[in-house]
Formats: structure tokens, sequence, C-alpha cells
């Protein structure tokens, strides 16, 4: 049996991770701003809400970020694990929807821990299928963890400002290039990495029978796109990944419903609301980019404005990730200095 | 006891009986029904719904500057994108636009109790669900739609109805914006062959008001209904992720709507003051531009725009389309 005792308490870890992960987006970006860490939820007043999407998957909403879950007579794949403080509350929920099924799959859609923090426990109450001479010793050891390299990269590293994660959590089966798949309850589930976008190790999943798509935070509907410029998080990254999802979304009539998205937090959507999403994002990009080209100062920038008319829906003056931050990793990410 | 007396009494306890009845209040009370083919009125606000409004006339509605500013960077070349040819009209508009309207409601079999009022409106095959049967609205994370979650409930012969969950919109078809934390209180009444909406929006984004707004109907003896299909393509060969919009500093629709129509730009910018009838008194007092355009110009019709520029209603906002009640296309109506 795999050791998976934690080298360091990881649990705890998770929660403080949690509160860098998003300092650290900002902090590392924006080191002449005066940091906000998040205020962490008191995890014992959060209840997990499932939503039942379409065909085999659901959406788990409590703390952190949309946790998708595909369940099946095969057993349980699930997206995204949020922070390891709500692993007994979901895992509570995915055994009432799946009926007590075993998790065989656990994919993540990138590194940060308000989407990973729940890894290492969901992987021990997983089972994986497993054949060979040491079947039962890899199976023992829980369920596969599947992300791109770079997230297991980052999540081994130690930077100096994430501490790496206990070999539990980690990733036990990683890819490279555009994109790999697994086949489970009777569909193809396909993960394609976008590169660059909200971080370097993103992946998008797409449950093509079931016909929905799990973008992490490629696409949140809460506010403006998170651009972790310190993992290699780009601005036109998070376009390309916004065209990438409509590309694989297909609205069923009149520019509504058919392929459904779980965005990585915020609501549920669909294909209209990620073209919402991308319009207003581009845009952004575009203003920044003409004002760059006249040679305006960020600090010309940010004064002009480039955002103010979205800011009523999407901006923040406070928290880990304002409207300013937004707008200087556009700048940076552009080539800004 | 007099015969008659007996037959009366017997007719009040029957009837206080059947009243007591489960059930039965919702189905016995008489009340209003909408239900019916009708026909738009266009009298109110004909330009701005039927030939269509004006890129930067923002006059009348009582918006914020950042909707204005959206409103004056919106390029009507957006809507050539695929992705947005199939948009029908949100339910916060659509009732402004063309194509009849029918309405049918839906009661459970047993007890005749209603369940929920539906609407259909041809363009864009806009069909939308009331729901009448005290049903909470959904959770916040639930999916937002183009007609949105409404419940609804008589008071009196008025049909009141509440609308939450829509996505992002627009409040005239020249780029002015509606979020998707946008809500709506309507008021239906009928009076014989007449129908009047009224529409009560508000958002937190866009709005600095209550945006209010009727629409007119008349009952359509002869209703018929046309589907209304519609596939997006490519109409603009355009780069991959391209996303057609206006600059900051070269938005100036309002200027020149003012200018063209010899107003305050002021008036033309819109915002709450605008929707007030004291606001007319105010116009003589508004300084007025310098003229941009051809000083002649007035009512007439529009200049062609300046060459590379782009600037236009476009099939939106010019409503170029089908015209109403008949033929199909992707212009917004």
């Amino acid at each position: 049996m795999a050791n998976l005792t934690p080298r360091i308490n990881w649990p705890r870890l998770a929660v403080l991770g949690a509160t860098l992960t998003t300092a650290l987006v900002s902090g590392v970006l924006v080191t002449a701003q005066a940091q906000q860490a998040p205020p962490l939820p008191n995890f014992d007043q959060v209840t997990v809400r499932a939503f039942k999407i379409q065909g085999n998957v659901w959406m788990l909403a409590g703390a952190g970020g949309n946790v998708t879950v595909q369940a099946g007579d095969d057993g349980v794949l699930v997206v995204d694990t949020q922070f390891a403080q709500m692993a007994d509350k979901l895992l509570a929920e995915i055994a009432r929807i799946s009926g007590g099924k075993p998790i065989r799959y656990v994919l993540n859609t990138h590194v940060h821990p308000d989407h990973v923090g729940g890894n290492e426990r969901f992987r021990r109450a997983g089972r994986a299928i497993i054949a060979g001479n040491v079947a039962q010793d890899i199976a023992d050891s829980g369920a596969e963890i599947i992300a791109h390299e770079n997230v297991q990269t980052r999540m081994s590293r130690v930077d100096g400002t994430t501490p790496a994660a206990p070999s539990g959590a980690l990733p036990t089966d990683t890819f490279f290039g555009e994109s790999t798949e697994v086949y489970v309850n009777g569909e193809a589930v396909r993960l394609i990495h976008q590169p660059a976008a909200h971080t370097d190790g993103d992946v998008l999943v797409h449950f093509r029978g079931s016909d929905v798509v799990a973008t992490g935070d490629i696409y949140t509907n809460t506010g403006y796109p998170v651009i972790d410029t310190a993992r290699g998080g780009t601005i036109n990254g998070i376009i390309a990944g916004l065209n990438r999802i409509l590309d694989l979304t297909v609205p069923k009539d009149k520019q509504e419903g058919g392929t459904m998205v779980i965005p990585g937090h915020g609501r549920i959507a669909d294909e209209a609301d990620v073209v919402e999403y991308r319009d207003m994002v581009t845009i952004i990009r575009d203003r920044v980019q003409q004002m760059m080209k006249k040679g305006m100062t960020l600090a010309q920038i940010k004064a002009a404005g480039p955002t103010s008319d979205y800011d009523g829906r999407y901006g923040a003056t406070t928290g880990f990730w304002t409207t300013d931050q937004f707008v200087e990793a556009v700048y940076r990410t552009l080539g800004g200095k | 006891m007099q015969p008659s007396r007996l037959r009366l009494a017997g007719l009040l306890l029957a009837a206080g009986v059947f009243l007591l009845a489960p059930g039965a209040a919702s189905t016995a009370v008489a009340q209003v029904t909408l239900v019916g083919y009708w026909n738009p009125i266009f009298d109110e606000d004909f330009i701005e719904r039927i030939p269509g409004p004006n890129v930067g006339d923002y006059a009348g509605l009582p918006i914020t500057a950042a909707a204005r500013k959206r409103a004056n960077t919106w390029d009507a070349s957006l809507l050539t994108l695929p992705e947005h040819q199939c948009k029908p009209h949100p339910s916060t508009y659509g009732f402004r636009g063309v194509g009849v309207l029918r309405i049918w409601d839906e009661r459970d079999p047993q007890t005749q109790q209603l369940i929920r009022i539906k609407t259909h409106i041809q363009w864009q095959a806009q069909e939308r669900d009331i729901w009448m049967d005290g049903r909470p609205h959904p959770s916040e994370l639930e999916p937002h739609t183009w007609q949105g979650f409404s419940t609804g409930h008589f008071e009196g012969d008025v049909l009141v109805v509440r609308t939450t969950h829509l996505k992002a919109g627009w409040v005239r078809r020249n780029g002015v914006p509606l979020s998707d934390a946008a809500t709506m209180t309507e008021r239906f009444f009928r009076h014989d062959d007449l129908l009047t909406q009224v529409t009560i929006i508000e958002d937190p984004a866009y709005l600095s008001e209550p945006l209010v707004k009727t629409n007119g109907f008349s009952t359509a003896l002869n209703g018929t209904m046309e589907p209304y299909p519609c596939r997006p393509a490519v109409e603009v060969p355009r780069e991959a992720g391209e996303v057609p919009h206006h600059g900051i500093d070269d938005a100036l629709p309002t200027k020149e709507f003012a200018d063209r129509h010899k107003i305050p730009e002021e008036a033309a910018a819109g915002g709450a003051s605008t929707a007030l009838p004291e606001f007319m008194g105010k116009l003589p007092s508004l300084p007025m531009l310098e003229p941009i355009g051809d000083p002649n110009e007035g009512f007439g019709p529009p200049p062609a725009p300046p060459a590379g520029r782009g600037r236009g209603a476009g099939p939106g906002a010019a409503g170029t389309g089908p015209a109403a009640g008949g033929a199909r296309g992707r212009g917004r109506q």
C-alpha cells in the first residue's frame, strides 16, 4: 500500500493554501499593492448543494471552486475537490448521488488549493480500476488523480510561496500536449489543455455524452478572470480558452441550452453566457492593448477606466482580486513593463 | 317561510359549500383571462420599435454612465458573429418587439388549478413560462435564460409577474445593455379587446432607477403562429476570436445623434432625469453642440457612415430583418 502519510499537515495547509493561493495570485502578480487575503469561510456552516446538470453530470457547490460529478455504473468521476475541509461533506453528497459507488477518477482543472485541496481525502475514499500482479496494492491506494503535468510540477515544488503537497494529494497520472481522455460510465471524457490561461496547467473537461463542459477557472461568472501570472497565466490564454469553450459548445435552440457549462466559480451556464463573458474580456484586452500602443503607462491606463462599463457587474475594489489587479495583469501579460 | 325564500336559502347554501370546497377558490372566482392571440400595437415608441432606434439615442432611459459607455462602444457588427445571430429578445424586451403574441394556460387535469401561463412571441420563438402554482424562484446558481424564471399571481383582474434569472440582454436595440443581475416586475391589464403590459425593470449594473415601459396589444381573432427556425452562418470572414466594438476614444454616437436631430447632447445621452416630464421644460436652457455634421441636415435620412468606420445601426438596430409577423431572418426586431 502506498504511503499516504502526509509529511506536513496538508489539510491545514490546504486552508492556508486557500488563503495563499489567491494572495499569491495577486501577491506575486501585483507586488506594489497591499494584498488582502480572502476571508476563509466557516466550513462548519457551509452546506453542499447539488445541481443535476444533464446526462450523468452534477455540479456541487460549497466553498471553493465548483465540483463536477459524473456518476454511473462504473463508479464516480470527480472534477476538482474544493478545500480539504469540505471533503467529508462533498463525499457524503457524492455517495448520495451515486448510490454509494466508488470514486474512480479525480480530475484537476488546475493547481489552486480551492480546487485540489480535497485531493488526498478523495483519493483515499476512492478505488481505481486496476489489473495485474500488484493490482490490489494500487487499487487500495485509492482513486486515480489525473491532471496536466504542470499541475503536478507545481504541487511538488517548494518555491518559497507554496509548500509542496503530500504525495497522496498529487496527480497519479499526468499528461502533456493537447489532451488526454478517459471513457467511463458510457461516455468519453476529454481533458483539453489550454496553455497559459488562468495558470499554465489548465484543462477543460468535456463530457461528450452528457454534453457538459467543466471549465475550471478559465471561465467564471462571478468577476473578472483571475490571471495567475506567477503560474504562467495570461490574458490571451484566457481569451483563447474562452473561445475553445465556444468551439465545444452547441446551443440547443435560439442560443440557449444544449451544451451546458460548469464554471470554476459561479452559476451554471451555457454558450450564450460564455459569449457574453468572452466579449467582455476581449473588449477590455483590446482597449488596454490600444492604450499601450499609444504609449500610455499602466497608471494612465488604469485612470482611463478600460473596464468601467463592466465594473458594476464584474469589478471589485476590495478583496483578493480587484479590478486594478485585473487591469495590471492584462497589461503585464500583453508585454507592459 | 315563502317557497321563494327557501329556494334562495338553498342556493346560498349551495354556493357556500361550493366555495368552501378544497381547491375551489382559484377556479371558481371569476378572473380575467389573457388567453388568445394578440397583435402588438406600435403607437408607443414607434420609431424606436419599428424603424429601429438611432445609434447614440439613449433619451428617456434611466441608464448609468457605465451603460452609456457600453452603448457608445457597441458595434452593430457584433450581431454578425454566428454566436450572436440567433439570440432572441429577453423577456425584458420581447413584448416591445414584433410578432404575434400567443397566451395560453396549463391547468391540472384533475383539479383545474392554474399551474402556469405560457406566452409565445413569433420573432425568434420567444417562449416563456409564468408559474402560477406558488413555486419559489430557483437558487442563484441555476441557469439564466433569455426569458428568465417568472412567477405570477392575480391581484384582482391584474396579472402580476416577477422575473429573475435573466441572461444579459438589452433595453434598447442600439447597444444599451442590461445585465444578468436584472429583474423585472410586470402587470398585465385586460380591457375588453385590449391588453396592456407594464414592465418595471431594475438592474444594479446599468440602471440608476427602475425603467418603466408599457406595451399594448389587441386581440387577433384569426391568430396564427409560424415557426421561427434559426441556424447561424458565417457572414463576415474574421480572425478567430475577433469581437467587433468601437474604441473608447472614437465613441461619438451620442454627439452624432444630438447633432443630427438638433437636440442637446444631455438629452440624447439619457439618464433618469430625461425620463421625467419636467425635463421638457429644461430643454431650452441646455447647451447645443457645435455642429459636427451637415448643418442643413435635419430629420431626413441619415447620411452614409464614413468609409471604413463601420458604424451604423446594422441589422440589429435598424430592424432590417423580417417584417412584422412575416418572413424570417436574423435582424433584431
